[in-house]
C-alpha cells in the first residue's frame, strides 16, 4: 500500500469552455503524474501553463476530459466518492480572505469536521491539535479579521488538517503575503510534511519555493516540461527561460559564470553551497 | 476611517447573561416583548422595568450605553405618545379647535411611550450579551425543528455568518476602493444629494464585482471542505442549558404570572 502513489494522473486532457467567443480551450494536453506518498512536489509554471486546472483535478473539482486522476485507488469520476476524495486530499487556496467561513478562528478549522459529520467531542480534539500544528492555538478565539495575511492562511490550512487528509494540495498559498507570512506559511508547509507525513503538492511560480520541494514539476502549454529534484530541473537554466520561468538568483550566477568558462558545479542550489564552491574556486 | 463601524452591539463580557444559552435568551426576550403587551395596569409596569434593569446589572453594561440605544428612539415614542394623546376618547381636559386631550389619552400615550422604550431595552440587552455568531446560532438551532415544513433554518444561519464574516472584509475593500477613486480624482464630498449618490456608481460597481468574486473563491474552498448543506452535520459547540438559564426563566414566569395577577386582581385606574 505505502508503494502506491497518493495521486495518479494519466494522459489528463482537459477542455475549458470559452463561453465569451464559443471555443474550447486546450487547458491540459495528456499530463501523465504519479505523486508519491509523504514527498513534498512543487508544480511550477507561469500563468496559463494549466498548473492550476491540474491542481483541481487531484480533489475532483474538475474531471478530466480524457484520461483518468485516481487518489488512492478512487477514480475521481465516481460520483458517490467524491467526498471521500475530497476528506483525502485538501486543498488552500491563494486569497486567504476568500476560503475562511465562520467568524471565529476555531469555528473555521472545525467547519470541514462539522460538514463530515464528525462526532463533537472529536471535532474539539482535532481543532486544537490542528491549531498547535500551525501554531495559531493562541489566537483560537479571535475573528479572522484581525489576523495578518500569513496568519489567516494558516488557519485555512489548519482547517484542512482537520479533516485528516493524506494530501494537502496547495495553489498559491503565498502569492498575497508579505515576506514574513511567506516565510511563516512555507515553514508550517515543510513541517506538516515532515512531521505528520502529509502529502504536499505546492502549486507556485516562486522559484524560492520551489527550490525546498523533494521534487518539481514544471507545466508549460498544458504539458510537463521538466521533472525531476530541484538540481535536476534548475540545471535547465536555457529551458526555464524559454518558458518564461526564473531559477533561483544562485543558479542563474552560477550558470552565467560557468558560460563565461568557469569550473563550476551545475546544480548548486542554495546561496551556502553557491559560497563554497566559489571559495575553493578561488583557492585553486 | 470606515473601519470605526463597530458591528451589531455587542458588549463582550463574562457574566452570567453573557454565558447564557442563546436560545433561551431568544425565548426570554419574546416572553418578555409579549409581557409588555399583556401589562394594562400601570402597577405591573414597576414589574416589566425590574427585569430588564437587573439583568443590565448582573450583565454590567453601563447604563449610559443602555441610555443610548434609547436615544433614536425618542422621535417614534414621542410620535406614538402624541398620536394617542390627541386621538383617544374620553373625559376631556382640554380643547381647542378639533384637538382635545382626554385623560384616557394621556394616560395611554403614557403607557405606549413606556412600552416602546422598555421593548428596546430588552431587545437591546439581547445583542448586548450575545454574539453575532451566537446569535446565529440559536437561531439556528430554534428553527431547525421547521426544517420538517422544508423551512430553510441551516441555509439561513449559514448566510447570516457568512454576512457577518464577510462584512468587515467588504468595509476595508470599501476603504481602498474609495482612496483609489479619489487618487484618481473622483470627488465624493461635494455636491448635492443627486451627485454626490452619482459619484458612488465607481465605488460600488467594483466593489460589487469583487464580491461576486470572492463569493465564487468561497463557495470553491466550502466544496473542497465537504460542504454539502446542512444535512448530516454535526456541530463543534453544543448548546446546553444550564442552571442559570432555568432560574432566567423561573423569574421571567415569575414576572409574567405577576402581571397578570396585577391585570386580573388590581382595579383599573381608569
Amino acid at each position: 500500500m505505502s508503494t502506491q502513489p497518493i495521486i495518479t494522473a494519466r494522459d489528463v486532457t482537459f477542455y475549458y469552455f470559452e463561453e465569451a467567443d464559443n471555443r474550447q480551450l486546450l487547458a491540459l494536453k495528456g499530463v501523465s503524474l504519479e505523486i508519491e506518498r509523504g514527498s513534498f512536489v512543487a508544480v511550477l509554471g507561469h500563468n496559463g501553463s494549466g498548473k492550476s486546472t491540474l491542481a483541481k483535478h487531484f480533489n475532483a473539482i474538475l474531471l478530466p476530459t480524457e484520461g483518468t486522476v485516481e487518489v488512492e485507488g478512487i477514480d475521481t469520476r465516481e460520483e458517490e466518492r467524491i467526498y471521500d476524495i475530497r476528506q483525502r486530499v485538501g486543498m488552500v487556496f491563494q486569497n486567504p480572505d476568500n476560503q475562511l467561513v465562520a467568524t471565529i478562528v476555531e469555528e473555521d478549522v472545525a467547519f470541514a469536521c462539522e460538514n463530515l459529520g464528525v462526532p463533537p467531542d472529536e471535532i474539539r480534539r482535532r481543532v486544537d491539535e490542528a491549531l498547535k500544528a500551525v501554531g495559531m492555538y493562541e489566537l483560537r478565539d479571535r475573528s479572522p479579521h484581525q489576523l495578518s495575511g500569513g496568519q489567516k492562511q494558516r488557519v485555512a490550512i489548519a482547517g484542512i488538517i482537520a479533516m485528516m487528509p493524506d494530501c494537502i494540495v496547495l495553489d498559491e498559498p503565498t502569492a498575497m503575503l508579505d515576506p514574513r507570512g511567506r516565510e511563516e506559511v512555507m515553514r508550517t508547509i515543510r513541517q506538516l510534511q515532515e512531521e505528520f507525513g502529509i502529502t504536499i503538492v505546492l502549486i507556485t511560480h516562486y522559484m524560492d519555493e520551489a527550490a525546498r520541494a523533494d521534487r518539481v514539476v514544471v507545466m508549460d502549454d498544458g504539458r510537463i516540461a521538466l521533472d525531476g529534484t530541484p538540481k535536476e530541473v534548475f540545471r535547465h537554466v536555457g529551458l526555464l527561460k524559454r518558458i518564461g520561468l526564473d531559477v533561483p538568483q544562485t543558479t542563474d550566477l552560477v550558470h552565467q559564470l560557468v558560460a563565461a568558462g568557469l569550473e563550476l558545479p551545475d546544480d548548486i542550489l542554495s546561496e551556502q553551497e553557491c559560497i563554497d564552491a566559489l571559495l575553493s574556486l578561488m583557492e585553486e | 476611517m470606515l473601519k470605526d463601524i463597530t458591528l451589531g452591539q455587542y458588549f463582550p463580557g463574562n457574566s452570567a447573561i453573557h454565558r447564557m444559552d442563546p436560545r433561551m435568551k431568544i425565548i426570554l426576550t419574546l416572553v418578555y416583548i409579549a409581557m409588555l403587551f399583556a401589562v394594562s395596569n400601570p402597577l405591573g409596569l414597576p414589574v416589566a422595568f425590574a427585569v430588564p434593569l437587573a439583568a443590565f446589572l448582573i450583565a454590567r453594561i453601563p447604563l449610559g450605553m443602555a441610555l443610548k440605544t434609547l436615544k433614536p428612539m425618542i422621535p417614534i415614542v414621542l410620535f406614538t405618545a402624541v398620536l394617542n394623546m390627541f386621538f383617544v376618547d374620553g373625559v376631556v381636559l382640554w380643547q381647542w379647535s378639533f384637538f382635545r386631550i382626554t385623560v384616557d389619552g394621556l394616560y395611554f400615550a403614557g403607557m405606549m411611550a413606556t412600552r416602546i422604550l422598555l421593548l428596546v431595552l430588552g431587545t437591546a440587552l439581547l445583542t448586548y450579551t450575545t454574539s453575532p455568531i451566537s446569535l446565529t446560532d440559536g437561531i439556528e438551532r430554534l428553527l431547525s425543528p421547521l426544517k420538517r415544513i422544508h423551512f430553510p433554518a441551516h441555509e439561513l444561519a449559514m448566510m447570516m455568518t457568512i454576512a457577518l464574516r464577510f462584512i468587515p472584509t467588504l468595509i476595508e475593500e470599501t476603504d481602498k476602493i474609495m482612496s483609489a477613486q479619489k487618487a484618481r480624482g473622483a470627488d465624493l464630498e461635494s455636491g448635492g444629494l443627486i451627485e454626490r449618490a452619482k459619484a458612488l456608481i465607481p465605488i460600488l460597481i467594483p466593489l460589487f464585482v469583487s464580491a461576486f468574486r470572492r463569493a465564487e473563491e468561497l463557495a470553491l474552498a466550502m466544496e473542497c471542505r465537504c460542504y454539502r448543506g446542512g444535512e448530516g452535520r454535526t456541530r463543534m459547540k453544543q448548546l446546553h442549558l444550564g442552571p442559570v438559564d432555568w432560574i432566567s426563566a423561573a423569574v421571567m414566569a415569575a414576572g409574567l404570572a405577576a402581571i397578570l395577577l396585577i391585570n386580573l386582581f388590581v382595579p383599573s385606574v381608569i
